[in-house]
């Protein structure tokens, strides 16, 4: 079709086609996104993903307790003093992904760990107060984590996530 | 005539697996080189326009799966869940609907086409016969979609339609049971309409690629009706026909588009905004427009089994076309007697349309009887007769000397092509209205709303006096279960903040639980709940109210509507008027009297309204003058109240709209740009052929 025309002289009959071309494409790609976009999660999935408050005043030291948030779950553990002893106290150095405990609580609230209770690894939830940490055990593929929800051992590459929360007052958290 | 293809790929990898697989070759052989005959005229393109439908359906279909929950408590709510919260659900959703009228309409007009150039003549007959199996398989496909939102005339629909298996003598009761899966239709009949309605666009599919295989063993008729001989009757499918069927398609979808951004519910039903009621049939059950004619037919006939069958023969005998009609000239436009009867059925068809969506009483039943027998008449004696009687004009000796010969005509052709759109886009809408026959109500006056035409937008104070309106007085009885307090606060809404629609929504005490006890409690509401409705269930609601359960105002304005008549239905397809449902329930918020006229008793417990169909409602006079104080100072008068809350309603009902009508300018804009373009494309590239 384009064989009457060289590229220095470009033909109206050209122009058209790259035109009409062009349109085409422009009314694809335009298509193509509504068709995609309704795959992400719709309005009420994410007006049901607001923040959430969790009263601490009934987890008794060295329980923990499991919430949903975003359809995550959510471990909130009361840590006892040993506990918080050996989250403090391990070298950095000999952690696969060095994190100090003091970056994983929040401050003057030591003593409550809040991760989102998804072994970094695959995605199994792993079971509290077991392993060889005082802390969590994967029993999907072994990953061990601390007291402070930090991997020692195990496939898992990263720590336990820390969801984004605040302290309302002392026996309040908000969650998200 | 696509015989093995010579076409060999340059490319080395595409050769290897050409080699080994022939499938390039195969796209070459049908897609580019095929030759097509150079005569033939636009109506040729809607075999280009139902590929894409049904490409097109599948598509959205199988998107609108995803969101969708087939089981009878969910349906209908997952549907509305679909249209207010998916991203683009609502245009998914209009797009899937309106495409189901939209595919009927073109494959209409496909049919009409075969029928007027004799396309179904020897050596054809399979490829016909094909066709009407995949007719069949649209109207399966098509009754078990309108089944699957759930909506009271999805329900009524599906019970009237498999009913008809019932006329089947000693078996009917079993076979209708079998459908169902149940003693009636419920939950099963649903699960497997949806599983059937996800299954048979494939089976259609399957069909189409023996459709399209048929096609092009026997070669494309033509509007002359004599078989191409020579290279010189004939142009590759690539680019011509292609180019040609792309400019089809792109007219075509502007006449979609204006359905899907602008009129979404006007091929619909109101009534199937209300969700399914197992123990209330609507007053006029009438199926979608593309069966009406068929629906007449059954009416007409005043014996159950015979009816039935009567019905399903209209459709079969269409399998036996190319033997009722022997003659030997295929096109009409060389009968010219042929041509003549060809619109009079076609008219007859029409007319068989109109009478299937009227009641079934008086007149209509006497002329549908006659246009029953105009309808079999057609193909059992006029068409055999005139391949014995009639002399047919002199057939072109090529397609050449046809092309030739009308070259002159040309643009008379484009403008009667134009001219037959219309026409038939007006026929269309003609077919759509509903017997909504008097049932004693006062057609409610129309009034003007800012949110109708295609640049309406809701009026934001008019919105929030509504909602006051809906809080202070409406909310004590009736529920609004779809709207959620963050809709407050979405674009194209009553134009709140979020912190607004948040504080709003701690006003509300919401249940919730079970807590760690195992016990419901209340707390304020949050903007992810939706607004609690008065009455725990409709038991409830009912005892409360003398009987009558307030309904739920989420979609009331979509679920009313009132008989507009001839011919202002047919204006309103170009006014875009869409309003019918607020107009209404306007009218009843202002249409109470105190005293009924003379003649109309109204019984203990009930009111007099002057739109209320019937005249009797149980609802007493919701609104008087100064019940709610506005603070912007507008009146406090009923007029004013109605107004605002009907608005508020209409937004509740659809709280889209304003995005919809944006996006349609915008598709629209494109549509008509793009169009252009490719008819001068097109023109450019038959330049070469002529």
């Amino acid at each position: 079709m384009t064989t009457a025309s060289s590229a220095d002289h470009p033909t109206r009959r050209d122009f058209l086609f790259v035109a009409t071309g062009a349109a085409a494409a422009v009314g694809a790609a335009a298509t193509v996104w509504p068709l995609v976009a309704q795959m992400n999660p719709d309005a009420a999935t994410i007006a049901a993903g607001a923040p959430i408050e969790v009263d601490l005043t009934p987890i008794a030291e060295g329980q923990d307790i499991k919430v949903f948030w975003r359809g995550k779950p959510i471990y909130i553990s009361h840590r006892t003093k040993k506990q918080i002893q050996e989250a403090q106290s391990v070298a950095l150095s000999s952690l696969p992904d060095p994190q100090p405990d003091s970056a994983r609580v929040k401050a003057g609230h030591d003593q409550w760990l809040v991760v989102i209770g998804i072994c970094t690894h695959l995605g199994c939830i792993p079971i509290a107060h077991e392993g060889n940490y005082d802390g969590f055990f994967c029993p999907c593929h072994g990953s061990q984590y601390d007291s402070s929800g930090r991997i020692r051992q195990g496939p898992a590459p990263a720590n336990l996530a820390v969801p984004p929360y605040a302290f309302l007052s002392d026996t309040k958290i908000q969650i998200g | 005539m696509s015989g093995p293809s010579d076409f060999q790929p340059s490319n080395p990898a595409l050769k290897w697996i050409e080699r080994r697989l022939p499938i390039f070759g195969l796209i070459h052989s049908s897609f580019v080189a095929y030759p097509t005959p150079r005569n033939l005229n636009y109506w040729w393109t809607f075999g280009a326009i139902l590929s894409m439908m049904l490409a097109l359906q599948i598509l959205t279909g199988v998107i609108l799966a995803m969101h969708y929950t087939p089981h009878a408590d969910l349906a209908f709510k997952s549907v509305e869940l679909i249209v207010r919260d998916v991203n683009y659900g609502w245009l998914l959703r209009n797009m899937h609907a309106c495409g189901a009228s939209m595919f009927f309409f073109a494959v209409y007009i496909h049919m009409f086409r075969g029928l007027y150039y004799g396309s179904y003549k020897e050596p054809r007959e399979v490829l016909w016969i094909l066709g009407v199996i995949i007719y069949l398989l649209m109207m399966a496909t098509g009754f078990m979609g309108y089944v699957l939102p759930w909506g009271q005339m999805s329900f009524w629909g599906a019970t009237v339609i498999t009913n008809l298996f019932s006329a089947v003598p000693y078996f009917g009761e079993s076979i209708v049971t079998l459908l169902w899966g149940g003693y009636s239709v419920g939950n099963p009949t649903l699960n497997r309409f949806f599983s059937l309605h996800y299954l048979l666009p494939f089976v259609i599919a399957g069909v189409v690629v023996l459709h399209v295989w048929a096609l092009h063993v026997a070669g494309q008729n033509n509007p002359a009706g004599v078989e191409a001989k020579t290279e010189k009757d004939t142009v590759p499918f690539t680019p011509y026909a292609t180019i040609k069927d792309m400019f089809g398609v792109s007219c075509f979808l502007i006449f979609f588009a204006w359905f899907i951004f602008y009129m979404p519910n006007y091929l619909g039903d109101a009534d199937n905004y209300i969700p399914a009621n197992p123990g209330v049939t609507p007053a006029h059950i009438v199926p979608e427009w593309y069966y009406l004619p068929f629906y007449a037919i059954l009416r007409s006939i005043p014996n159950k089994l015979a009816g039935v069958v009567a019905m399903f023969s209209a459709i079969i005998i269409l399998c036996f076309l190319p033997w009722l009609d022997s003659a030997r000239t295929r096109s009409s436009k060389y009968r010219p007697l042929a041509k003549q009867f060809f619109w009079i059925f076609v008219v007859v068809c029409i007319l068989l349309g109109y009478l299937g969506s009227q009641p079934p009483e008086g007149i209509y039943v006497i002329a549908g009887r006659i246009l029953t027998v105009c309808y079999f008449a057609y193909f059992l004696i006029v068409l055999p007769l005139l391949a014995r009687i009639e002399t047919p004009r002199p057939v072109p000796n090529s397609i050449a000397d046809d092309v030739l010969a009308k070259s002159k005509g040309r643009a008379a052709t484009a403008a009667s092509v134009m001219l037959a759109m219309v026409v038939a886009g007006s026929l269309l809408v003609g077919g759509t209205q509903n017997a909504k026959a008097d049932e004693g109500g006062t057609a409610p006056p129309a009034q003007k709303w800012s949110f109708s035409g295609p640049f309406g937008k809701f009026d934001r104070g008019s919105l929030q006096r509504g909602l006051k309106v809906y809080k202070e007085v409406c909310a004590a009885c009736h529920g609004l279960s779809y709207v959620a307090f963050r809709n407050l606060a979405d674009p194209g809404g009553p134009g709140y903040s979020p912190a607004q629609a948040a504080a709003f929504a701690s006003e509300y005490k919401i249940k919730d639980g079970p807590n760690d006890q195992g016990e419901m409690f209340e707390r304020p509401g949050r903007p992810a709940d939706y607004f609690p409705s008065p009455f725990p269930n409709e038991q409830a609601a009912r005892a409360a109210n003398g009987g009558a359960a307030p309904p739920d105002l989420s979609l009331i304005t979509k679920a009313r509507s009132y008989k507009r008549g001839f011919p202002q239905f047919a204006i309103d397809f170009f006014t875009q008027y869409q309003e019918q449902g607020p107009d209404y329930v306007d009218a009843i918020l202002q249409g109470f009297e105190d005293k009924a006229p003379a003649g109309v008793t109204i019984p203990e417990g009930s009111y007099y309204n002057k739109y209320f169909p019937g005249h009797a409602i149980k609802m007493p006079k919701p609104l008087s003058d100064g019940q709610v104080t506005f603070d912007d100072g507008s009146p406090a008068t009923v007029k004013q109240y109605a107004h605002d809350v009907t608005t508020f309603l209409m937004w509740a009902a659809e709280p889209h709209m304003e995005e919809r009508k944006r996006i349609g300018m915008q598709v629209f804009f494109f549509l008509v740009v793009f169009a252009f373009l490719m008819y001068f494309t097109k023109r450019k590239v038959w330049a070469n052929a002529h």
